[in-house]
Parts: C-alpha cells; structure tokens; sequence
C-alpha cells in the first residue's frame, strides 16, 4: 500500500469538562476504505467533525496527502479533496437533486463572481458542463430520472443517496461518511454497500466511515478503527477485530469485573 | 427556482413593456411621481429580497444604506461641485463600502446578529442624519439637489427621469436574475438551509453571505442616488427605521424568495400609503397587520398564494373537464351494455327457439 493520503496524530478534543478524544490516531490509506466504530459516546461523530474541521481540535495534526489542514476551515478542507456527508441528513431540501449535485461541483469552479452576475460566455459554459457532470453523478447513483424533483420530496432512503451523490460530485480524495446507513433498511444498506466499493473504483476514492451497522463495516472495510471512551482501544483488518476479546468487552459489556 | 432563466427573461421584459407602457394611460404627474417611487423601492425590494429570502440573512437597516447614499450624492454635487454621473456613482460606492465594514464583522456571527448590527447601524446613520448638520441639513432637510444629468445628457422632464429608472430597475432584475440561475445563487440558497453542509460543499460562507450583502447595498444605494436627484429634496424622515421595516415588509408580502413578488409587493405597498393619506399614520398599523396575515396565511408571500391560486383554477378546469369527460364515457357505455344486453336478449330467444324446433324435430323422429 502506498503512501497513506489521511494521517492525524495525536488528536484531543474538548467540550467543557468532557474529554471526547484524546490521543487518537487515524490513518487511511489510498484507495482504502476505513471503519470507526465503537459504542455511543464513544466520539465517532467528534472524530469526523474533527477531521471535517467542523469541531476545533485542541490537540493533534491533520494532514492530507501533502498539505497540512490542521489549521484549515471547513470549506478550505473540502477544497483540497476532503469531503464529508452527515449522519442527519443536510440536503439542500429547497432546490431539485440536479440543483444539490450541482452545487456539490461548486467548489472546482472557481471563478470571480462577477462572471456569474454578468452571466458571462464563461458563466454559461461552465453551468452547462457541470449541469452534465452532475447528471452522471446522479445516474451513478440512480436517481438520473428524478433529477428535476425537489429534494424535499424524495424518501428517506433515496435522500441518503441524494447526499452522497452530493459528496461525490466534489469529486474528494477523501469521503468522510457518518453513519450513512442510518435509518436505511436491510435491501438499502445492501445496495448502500454495493454503491460504496462500486464509488470507490469508480471515482478512485479512500473512504473513511463511521457505522453502527457491523454487517456492513465487515463486509466493506479493509481496516477498522474501534473508539471507546474517546480512546482507541483497537485497530485491525476486520476478521482481527472480530475476535479482538477487548472489543467484545467494550460492546457487551465486561464480565470479569 | 423551478422555472427556468428564460421564464425570468420572459418575465423581465413584459415587467418593462409593462412599466413602459403605463406613463401614457395615467395621465396625471401625480400618479407618474408614485410609479417612479414605486420603481425605486422596487429596486431596493429585490435586493433585499436575495439577501433576506434567498441567502436568509435579515437586515433592519436597508433604509440607512438608503439615505447614505442619497445623501453622499447630494452633498458631494450641492456643496462641492462635483459631475452628478460622478458623485451617484459614489453614492453607490459608499453604500457598498459601508455595508463591507459593517458585514464583516457581523456576517461572520451565526444568528440573529445581523439583523442587530443592521438595527443599529440604521439608527446611527438616522441620527447622523439629523444631527450633523452643517453636511446634510438636519430635519429640515437637504435642498437645492441637482437634477438627474449623465454624461452630459440632462434628464429634465420627469417623464424622462422615469424611463431612466425603469432601465435600471431591469438592470437590477436582470442582475438578480444572474445570480440566482448560476453557482452564486445555489451557494446561497446552500447556505440558507445548512451552514454545515454548505461548508463541507467547498462554499466559503463568509464570502457569499458579505458578497450578497454587499450587492443588495448597492441596489439600494441606486435607489437612493436616483431618489435624491429625482426630487432635488431629501429629508431624514424618510431614511428612518421605519422605512426599513416597510421594505422588510414588501418582501414578505411579495413572497421571500420570488423576485417578481417582491417587485409586485413593493408596488403593492408603495401605492396603498397615497390611499390612506386622510388617515395619519393608519399605515404603521397596517403594515404590522399585513406582516401577520402573511406569517399566518401567505407564508410564501403573494408570488406564493398566486401560484396556489393558479393551481386551483387549473385543477378545477382540469378537474371539470375530466369529470365532463368521464360522465360522457360513462353514458355511452351504460348505452353500449344496453344495447349488447339487447341483442343477447334476442340471440338467446332465438336460440332457444331453435333448440325447441331440434327436439320437436327429434322427438317426432324417435316416435316416428
């Protein structure tokens, strides 16, 4: 495996008095798909926010590929390849599907906006090619026929896809998915599943997720990462976490104390 | 945001085909004075209207920006002398730049804080107005404005000056025409429904939100700059808080997030006040009263209740048609099945006449 393209060292967060994280490391390597699991409360969600640069970390170095984001905002993140979706759904329920994945090509096209004002040759151009590129973007995911229906109106399961759809246009090196089988039923999270290493090719992607579902995590992830408490407490392919006696205790409970 | 970019174009021009046409049918000054002061809210109407209903952000001091701009222009060709195409021009300059001081601190704040920087920036501003005196001439107001003249071209009826400002009120539509139908617009209606997800999308949130402010400034800086040099009179009364408020009003009656609405509101409230002169204040209450209706009944504002009603009409058509349609149907099958019954009544008759005839026939031939 080459290089890998997400390294945090020693990451801390703080809210108040509660320590959510502390020294926990990630790595995900190129073209690797990342599991962090671990119980409620354990700081999954914190970690994603964290690395998404949604959360200030108090401690800890964030780096992606060659550029260091520790200091970086959001937007600046997502820019450099780093994109994220959430576990409750923030779709732009306002505007159509095309609408939505169009603005998930927003930040590759970075012109004045004064060309946007004067609608310039450019201008048009541009939303032409992007109104394509979404549409492919769209039919990848298999909502092509609705894309002219508001976001709104679509099903719960359908939106999940809507949203990732979103990500996938900002064309990431890296996609940060927060529980995105949250809420699906079985068949979906089946072809959520099927999506995610179909994407993975598709768009060369590493992907790091964090999920309750363990059929799920086992089924797609080379490396899992398991929280609790804030801490790492193992991280492994998944066959090892599976028997890792530590994690057992974690999910159900030790019962030698 | 449904309906396509050349909707809108179609739109804007029968807007000013419209505005073009009415001088004529009104005859009267008067009524020309309140159209073109109906042009000028208008324009800050719309501004507001993608700051407010399409970026969500609220701002109580758009009258500020207003008289700031009116007043820039008036002093700078009154008391110094300068071109009036050069001091309008810094009008708009002054508005625009003002509202990047003020925005950058505020925007940057989540909430309501906007709103309370822009409430207070327009008190400030009102009572500069009042009080500096030697600059703007306190309450009794700035006289002596020069008239509207551009690059040495005097507007000298009014009738003039109002094909000007329509002009530039398609300007100002078709400027925000662009920015909603292009990747500004979707990076504010983004920001509008989720900051977060808005940010993870790449879109730097700050920026947009100072840009756009920024932009509706202006706008209402050309309304003010055209205002001063239209009346030649400008006074503080009108760049007060409650000015602000009426325009916040206007777009919510015109639908927050439709141009035209807010463009059919701002008309809408600009012609009511001159019914209610004889009634001295009546319209405070008024507007109050219409921002309530409207939070309660037209949530979408009137763009929004004349799309519903549109769809009503249609669907009673539509529905009546059917129906008509349908009950014919059903008439002609009920005659159809009658008439098939018919004739299966009379086939079985027959046949049951035939098979009698065979067994006669047999029985006569087994005696026989």
């Amino acid at each position: 495996m080459a290089e890998p393209l997400l390294v945090c060292t020693d990451v801390g967060v703080r809210f108040g008095g509660l320590q959510a994280l502390s020294g926990v490391d990630l790595t995900a390597g190129t073209d690797e798909i990342t599991a962090v699991i671990g119980p409620n409360g354990a700081g999954k969600t914190t970690l994603i926010n964290a690395v998404s640069g949604m959360v200030q970390a108090q401690r800890g170095t964030f780096r992606l590929g060659t550029d260091d984001i520790t200091r970086a905002q959001p937007h600046e993140r997502s820019r450099l390849g780093l994109v994220r979706t959430f576990q409750n759904l923030e779709i732009f329920s306002n505007m159509t599907l095309l609408e939505n994945v169009m603005t998930g090509c927003h930040a590759r096209l970075r012109v004045a906006p004064w060309h946007s004002l004067l609608r310039t040759r450019t201008s048009r151009a541009m939303e032409k090619a992007i109104q394509n590129e979404a549409l492919e973007v769209l039919d990848f995911v298999g909502l092509f026929e609705l894309a002219k229906y508001q976001a709104r109106d679509l099903p719960f399961g359908k939106q999940r896809l809507l949203e990732l759809a979103r990500a996938l246009a900002a064309r990431p090196r890296l996609l940060l998915l927060d529980e995105p089988a949250a809420g699906l039923n079985m068949s979906e999270t089946q072809l959520l599943a099927d999506l995610i290493l179909r994407a993975r090719e598709h768009f060369r992607l590493s992907i790091v997720l964090v999920e309750h579902d363990m059929d799920l995590v086992m089924r797609i992830s080379d490396q899992v990462l398991v929280l609790c408490f804030g801490q790492v407490i193992s991280r492994g392919a998944p066959a090892q976490i599976q028997r890792d006696p530590q994690v057992i205790a974690a999910y159900l409970g030790d019962d030698e104390d | 945001m449904s309906m396509g970019y050349r909707y809108d174009m179609r739109w804007l021009a029968g807007l000013l085909l419209v505005l073009a046409l009415l001088p004529p049918l009104l005859g009267n000054n008067y009524y020309l004075t309140v159209l073109t002061m109906c042009c000028l809210n208008a324009m800050i109407a719309v501004g507001l209207s993608l700051l407010v209903g399409h970026a969500g952000q609220i701002s109580l001091g758009h009258a500020g920006f207003y008289g700031l701009a009116a007043y820039t222009t008036a002093a700078l060709s009154t008391t110094l002398g300068v071109p009036v195409g050069l001091s309008m021009l810094a009008g708009v300059g002054a508005s625009a730049a003002v509202a990047a001081l003020v925005g950058l601190p505020a925007l940057k704040l989540k909430g309501h804080y906007l709103a309370m920087a822009t409430l207070g920036f327009g008190v400030i501003l009102s009572i500069l107005f009042n009080e500096t005196v030697e600059i703007t001439g306190g309450p009794s107001g700035f006289t002596g404005i020069p008239r509207l003249s551009l690059f040495g071209v005097e507007f000298s009826s009014d009738l003039s000056v109002y094909y000007l400002i329509v002009a530039l009120l398609g300007l100002v539509v078709w400027l925000s025409f662009n920015i909603l139908h292009s990747r500004v617009g979707r990076a504010l209606r983004a920001l509008h429904t989720s900051e977060k997800a808005a940010q993870a999308m790449g879109i730097d949130i700050a920026r947009y939100k100072l840009f756009v402010f920024v932009v509706s400034a202006a706008f209402a800086g050309l309304a003010g700059v055209l205002y001063a040099h239209y009346l030649t009179f400008i006074a503080p009364a009108s760049f007060g808080f409650s000015f602000s408020v009426q325009l916040i009003v206007m777009v919510v009656l015109g639908g927050m997030t439709s141009v035209p609405g807010s463009i059919v509101g701002a008309f809408f409230l600009t012609v009511l006040p001159e019914f209610l002169r004889a009634f001295e204040n009546v319209e405070i209450v008024l507007f109050g009263g219409i921002l309530v209706l409207c939070m309660m009944y037209l949530p979408d504002g009137l763009a929004g209740g004349f799309n519903r009603l549109w769809r009503l009409v249609w669907r009673l058509i539509y529905v009546r048609a059917d129906k008509y349609r349908q009950n014919r149907q059903d008439r002609q099958d009920r005659r159809d099945r009658q008439e098939s019954q018919d004739r299966q009544d009379v086939q079985d008759r027959l046949e049951m006449l035939d098979r009698q005839d065979n067994m006669d026939g047999k029985d006569g031939g087994d005696n026989g």
